[in-house]
């Protein structure tokens, strides 16, 4: 018998990571990230009940706080990207490499 | 409580998949609060009552809408639309698939390797604060920093791109933080 | 009075940084009194701390003056001071009257020369460096004052830079005395190693408590420290490089490389007597050092055809007598014989240098001649100091302090037969180079038609000529062998700092000695009379083709010294860099290079600049890493 709430959260995660590289639209990768970040929140609220320690809770809240300032600063980089290249295509926005 | 937390977990599994797999980001996101609500369910059933009414408040409610609010300025249009459905089937998917198959593995070995139980325990709200106002309270003021930081890099990152929509209303928006 | 005693190194060496930094805009005569100036304070200084010593002499016999800590590391601690005692009176006393004498020289000498003020810089440095070589308490100050000589020696041999052979001189000399430094800096890390400190009086008194006679560790100190006395006297098998020296000017040639830098090296080892009397194989080496190149020396001196040249294997020679003498334990024999020899040599070198001048920088004794009428100071300058350097009996310096030696050389413990035959050999062809040089260039017709002489020096060439012609003959009635009178004003003096000469060895006499080489002395200016003046077909015959051509051009070439070194080490060396042109090592790092590279472009060909596919490699990783931890 193995801790669901671990396993629900190993889902979640790989649900995301897949999303991540399958997805083109700079907003669906945002979103897979949102996914990825709270299933680790989750990972650490399951892991907290496993072991009957506050601590995990506490972290679940600074990821909280983590995931809304990488929204926050990418989606503005994302209007940013759209504004200058019209398109919120990530394999399009390749300046770096050239 | 186990059943609960199946089948919140089931419906926010299912929610998550039909999220990044949608075309139209809009349809994504709805799955996503529908995924990020069961997710709150899960976690209210893993004995984190406080947390899941976060989950909701901030996830679903405020970063969520966020999004909503950046698709909707954005206005994609149905171009994309059409170019997202060209992408979205077949071998697009069959790499991340494997790698993330691949990493569930592991994942699931890490887990029942590691012998644990699956018990649950509830930890009150009261711990958490304390810990949070006590051990933890430099990481505290290093999260409001970051949230400042955030705050900071959004707004230079947005400023001057919608020059002409803010001077086209400054009404409206004055109203509605006045509403607010 | 003592404590003024810090001025004589700093006054020369604040005017040289003064001449360096803004000798430009002073002005040439600005410089010219600055430079001879603050060398004058000096001598005043030194001679005021000579009647000091001699009134009132410190407490023990020598003052030691702590300026400050230098620095403090894992024990050793040594400290910047100076140490007075009468070998460093002496030694002060000569250096900075010697330096006086030509800086005021120099100040009309060069007067026409480019880069007056740097010359003066660098002769000032020179005199500050020596100063502090001399009156260094420990030896890590000396080894300071060394290499500030030597850095001198090389700046003011390649003073004209602009021909290419004055550099390159420059260059030989300060490599072949690295090669010395580099075994004395050697013998500095044994005994500190060994006894824990560098301050020298502490030294000796440490190496007479811990080290017997004859210890193998005293011996390789020895000669160690040898190596960098016998780089810097240009000794046999390092002699090398002093006669190229001479490219640098005539006075920087007559104060370093003839009356002060050069015999630093005998200076170190009377300082060091201590350690030497317990290394007999050490000081037997010392002995041997200068008894061979007093001889090869002499030898080649004979051959050579520039006036410079002749004067710095005469040199060379001399040295090789004082290193004999410090060899047999005649300590004071050898200082004795460094101060006359300063005082001889650089007035040789001076009135070549008038010589040079007024036949407009011709150095070829054999186009000058019959120039007695036409220079006549500098004619008797070199009748003076040349019977003084070849030993004119009885009313010359050099008779005095080099019978001593020779004498000595017999006489002593660690004296033999061959050692005094080889010096009386020396003393020979002392007077047969010395005299051969006085009539070719003196005497006879001129050989070749020279430009009328237009510049005759003035006061300030004249006067430092005449005070050191003076010295030639008289600085050697202040120590007199015992048969003549027994006076030993010199030695006597320096007892307290240098043990006084015993001679265990009976046998032949002072006398007959110092009658022997008053034979030689006459046998060889006759000698050399007939050659040169009577009989000029002789010497052309003698250096006929044959054996004598061959020893003549064997000669000429230093014993063929410089051809060995090609040959041994240049040669080998310069093979080896051509070998290695293509540089072997360096493949293995231009084959770490290239593969870097290869592994760069590996790398870069992944850097597409596709997000999903950094992403991608991301998950990659974090799967093998799991998987690693797991294992």
């Amino acid at each position: 018998m193995i801790s669901m709430g671990l396993l629900f959260a190993g889902v979640l995660f790989v649900l995301g990571v897949a999303g991540l590289l399958a997805r083109r639209n700079l907003l669906m990768i945002l979103v897979s990230i949102e996914i990825m970040l709270n299933a680790a929140g989750v990972a650490f609220i399951a892991a907290g009940a496993l072991w009957n320690q506050a601590d995990g809770q506490v972290m679940f809240l600074f990821i909280l706080a983590t995931a809304a300032a990488e929204v926050a600063v990418g989606l503005a980089l994302v209007l940013q990207v759209n504004h200058l290249h019209h398109t919120v295509d990530a394999d399009a926005v390749r300046q770096m490499k050239d | 409580m186990p059943l609960l937390f199946a089948l919140a977990a089931i419906i926010a599994i299912v929610a998550t998949v039909l999220a990044i797999s949608r075309s139209n980001v809009v349809h994504a996101l709805l799955y996503l609060i529908v995924s990020l609500l069961a997710t709150a369910v899960a976690i209210y059933a893993l004995g984190a009552a406080y947390l899941a009414a976060l989950e909701v408040i901030i996830y679903a409610g405020a970063i969520i809408v966020l999004f909503v609010f950046v698709t909707m300025m954005l206005n994609l249009g149905d171009a994309v639309q059409r170019q997202e459905r060209a992408w979205q089937p077949g071998r697009g998917w069959i790499g991340p698939g494997v790698l993330a198959a691949l990493l569930l593995g592991e994942f699931i070995w890490m887990v029942t390797e590691g012998g644990l139980g699956s018990q649950v325990h509830r930890v009150a709200p009261k711990a958490v604060g304390m810990l949070l106002m006590g051990e933890y309270v430099v990481g505290v003021e290093l999260a409001s920093m970051l949230l400042l930081a955030g705050i900071v890099a959004a707004y230079h990152l947005g400023y001057g791109l919608l020059p002409k929509q803010k001077a086209q209303q400054p009404t409206s928006e004055t109203t509605e933080v006045g509403t607010k | 009075m003592y404590g003024w005693l810090w001025l004589e190194p700093v006054i020369p060496f604040a005017t040289s940084a003064a001449l360096l930094i803004a000798g430009r805009r002073m002005g040439r005569r600005a410089a010219g009194w600055i430079g001879t100036g603050a060398i004058a304070a000096s001598t005043i200084i030194a001679a005021l701390l000579t009647w000091q010593f001699i009134v009132h002499p410190p407490s023990g016999g020598a003052y030691t003056q702590v300026l400050w800590q230098w620095f403090a590391v894992a024990g050793f601690h040594p400290r910047i001071s100076l140490y007075l005692d009468s070998l460093a009176v002496v030694m002060t006393l000569v250096v900075s009257f010697v330096s006086f004498l030509i800086h005021l020289y120099s100040a009309e000498f060069m007067a026409e020369s480019e880069g007056y003020e740097r010359f003066f810089a660098y002769m000032n440095l020179f005199v500050a460096s020596m100063l502090t070589l001399v009156l260094a308490s420990n030896l890590l100050l000396l080894f300071l004052g060394w290499e500030g000589v030597g850095l001198c020696s090389y700046l003011l041999i390649g003073f004209w830079y602009d021909d290419e052979v004055n550099g390159l001189a420059g260059r030989k000399a300060f490599i072949v005395t690295r090669a010395g430094d580099v075994a004395m800096t050697l013998g500095l890390v044994l005994l500190v190693t060994r006894l824990g400190t560098l301050d020298i009086q502490e030294l000796m008194h440490r190496v007479t408590l811990q080290w017997h006679y004859g210890a193998m560790v005293a011996e390789v100190a020895g000669f160690l420290l040898l190596g960098g006395a016998v780089g810097k006297s240009a000794q046999f098998p390092l002699q090398t490089w002093l006669p190229d020296a001479m490219a640098g000017p005539t006075p920087t040639s007559a104060l370093i490389h003839a009356a002060t830098m050069v015999t630093a090296g005998v200076y170190l080892i009377a300082r060091l007597h201590v350690l030497y009397a317990l290394a007999p194989m050490a000081q037997l080496a010392v002995a041997l050092a200068g008894f061979i190149t007093l001889v090869i020396a002499g030898f080649s001196a004979l051959t050579q055809h520039d006036i410079k040249r002749i004067l710095a294997y005469s040199t060379i020679s001399q040295i090789g007598y004082m290193f004999l003498a410090l060899g047999v334990g005649a300590w004071s024999a050898a200082i004795f014989h460094l101060v006359t020899h300063a005082f001889f040599k650089a007035l040789l070198f001076l009135a070549s240098g008038v010589v040079i001048q007024a036949l407009h920088e011709e150095h070829d004794i054999f186009k000058m001649g019959g120039l007695r009428k036409r220079l006549p100071l500098a004619f008797w300058c070199f009748i003076f100091a040349g019977s003084s350097l070849a030993g004119l009996p009885l009313i010359t310096a050099g008779f005095y302090s080099k019978g001593v030696i020779m004498w000595s050389a017999h006489s002593s413990a660690q004296g033999a037969w061959w050692l005094w035959a080889g010096a009386m050999a020396g003393a020979f062809m002392t007077a047969l180079y010395t005299f051969r040089l006085i009539f070719v260039v003196f005497y006879g017709e001129p050989r070749q038609a020279h430009p009328p002489i237009t510049r005759y020096p003035g006061p300030a060439i004249n006067w430092p000529l005449g005070v050191l012609g003076f010295l030639s003959m008289l600085a050697g009635f202040i120590d007199l062998p015992a048969a003549m009178g027994g006076r030993e004003a010199l030695s006597g003096f320096l007892t307290p700092a240098l043990p006084r000469f015993l001679a265990l060895r009976p046998g032949m006499g002072e006398i007959s000695s110092e009658l022997l080489a008053s034979i030689l002395f006459f046998a060889g200016v006759y000698l050399i009379y007939l050659f040169q003046l009577q009989k000029p077909g002789w010497s052309a015959q003698l250096a006929g083709p044959g054996l004598g051509d061959t020893a003549h051009r064997f000669w000429f070439a230093d014993w063929g010294m410089d051809w060995l070194y090609e040959k041994t080490l240049v040669h080998p060396v310069a093979w080896f860099a051509r070998v290695n042109k293509a540089d072997g090592v360096d493949r293995i790092y231009d084959g770490i290079a290239w593969l870097s590279e290869y592994f760069h472009r590996g790398l870069s060909r992944t850097e597409n600049g596709r997000l999903r596919w950094y992403a991608g490699w991301v998950t990659a990783g974090a799967i093998v890493l799991v998987a690693l931890a797991k294992w």
